[in-house]
């Protein structure tokens, strides 16, 4: 049995162990906005905050959960935080099929978060491409989603 | 192919004294698991079946980095984000801050641990390599007590270490020393692991090289410390002539295996190619410093 938070509200269930934290969001609390794709760590379409980091959610034993912190993209979606990069995503079209692009924003949102805590000015393209390497998008060549980053960080310097 | 984990147990170590009753009650089938970078994918694919994980993370003997005796010391839950970020690391041990942005990508850095990487001891990985060049000591713990295993004994074959059943990392224990100190890799795409790489420490005293220590990955075994390169560069000056003469060495020192990337001839060439960038950049940093 754990407790957790996940997106702000309060939850207990049973879990097996074999239940990584993205089957634990999808199929027992029915939050669907994270996707399972490869389920090895690769492509990064399960990306998750945990305690304030962001994660791959198939790499995550929802087990070891209890008492942490869980964001997911619907979680992170209703607080406004992110409103902007999503205006900027559609405005760019920087999703297309849409399966990576929810794990696409949980990253993007880390590099608005850490490029404030560090104070070192506005990440360059070098530096977006770097921290999205882990996420796979087989569709819009990234190009648009560099693109809506770049706006996005631009506009909130 | 299966992607879903197979059945198994679960338990949580609270203390090192919890670890090791839980060790004696499940024996051989139980798998430690710290940050579960490299277990949990390998559990996809059923390349292990565990019977019982048992969580270590959060026993508290195992976390903090500290400097104390002449050593940094580096807990083996240290997460990989958590050493970039560290201002002891960055003073004592830059290599190793150099180091994480080489690893994996942010989300996995978030959870992978440096004693879950040693454990692993990929050969491509970089933080084995990098304890070996920065010539660190192993501490593990285990029910009969602790024992402290130099670097460059840890690794002993492919995915293999010194660590006895029952037995865990606790922390690396990295001699305090003023070293000029780098890390490079050629991967195909960033974040993936290394088709070669070259992690090098070493002293410079009047000029003169000492102690150095060039510690090549994925292009063996484990981290391969190449004692002819190594050599070339012993108490002579860093300069285009001893950079020359450790490039023509290291022939002697490395026999990489054909893999998935190219052929050994491939993998000489990058490692050649790799010890003129690594030493020509401590030569300009030394110049500049100067």
């Amino acid at each position: 049995m754990i407790t957790l938070t996940v997106n702000g509200e309060r939850v207990t269930r049973h879990v097996e162990p074999r239940r990584h934290l993205i089957d634990f969001l999808r199929l027992d609390l029915g939050l669907t906005g994270s996707h399972a794709g490869c389920e090895h760590g690769v492509c990064g379409a399960c990306t998750v905050r945990v305690d304030g980091e962001i994660v791959r959610g198939c790499l995550v034993l929802a087990a070891s959960l209890d008492g942490a912190e869980v964001v997911t993209i619907e979680g992170l979606s209703d607080s406004g935080e992110v409103a902007d990069l999503q205006a900027n995503f559609v405005a760019r079209n920087a999703a297309q099929c849409g399966f990576c692009t929810p794990g696409m924003i949980m990253t993007a949102a880390d590099i608005l978060t850490h490029a404030r805590e560090e104070g070192g000015g506005t990440p360059s393209r070098a530096e977006i491409r770097e921290h999205l390497s882990g996420n796979y998008c087989r569709c819009t060549g990234y190009q648009a989603i560099v693109d809506a980053v770049e706006d996005t960080l631009k506009a909130r310097a | 192919m299966f992607m879903k984990w197979p059945a198994m147990g679960y338990l949580r170590a609270a203390s090192l004294p919890d670890l090791w009753s839980a060790l004696a009650e499940h024996g051989a089938s139980a798998q430690i698991i710290a940050g579960g970078q490299t277990l949990l994918a390998t559990l996809a694919f059923r390349l292990s079946e565990p019977g019982t994980l048992i969580d270590i993370t959060r026993i508290a003997e195992l976390r903090g980095i500290s400097v104390s005796g002449g050593t940094l010391r580096i807990g083996a839950l240290t997460r990989h984000a958590s050493l970039g970020r560290d201002a002891l690391v960055r003073a004592h041990a830059p290599l190793l801050t150099e180091a994480v942005p080489l690893i994996a990508h942010p989300a996995i850095r978030n959870r992978g641990t440096i004693g879950g990487s040693l454990a692993y001891a990929d050969p491509a990985a970089e933080l084995p390599a990098c304890i070996v060049a920065l010539d660190a000591v192993v501490v593990t713990a285990s029910a009969q007590g602790e024992r402290r295993i130099p670097a460059r004994e840890f690794f002993t074959d492919l995915l293999q270490t010194a660590l006895e059943p029952g037995e865990i990392i606790a922390a690396v224990e990295i001699p305090l020393a003023a070293r000029l100190s780098a890390i490079q890799e050629v991967a195909r795409r960033s974040g993936d692991y290394a088709m070669a790489g070259l992690a090098v420490a070493l002293r410079l005293e009047g000029g003169r090289v000492m102690e150095p220590r060039l510690v090549y990955f994925g292009v063996g075994n484990g981290p391969v410390l190449a004692a002819r390169a190594s050599a070339a560069l012993e108490g002579r000056a860093l300069d285009a002539g001893s950079i020359a003469a450790a490039q023509a060495a290291l022939g002697e020192d490395l026999d990489p295996p054909r893999d998935l990337h190219g052929p050994p001839e491939m993998k000489r060439h990058l490692a050649r190619v790799l010890t003129g960038r690594v030493l020509n950049g401590l030569l300009t940093a030394k110049e500049m410093a100067a």
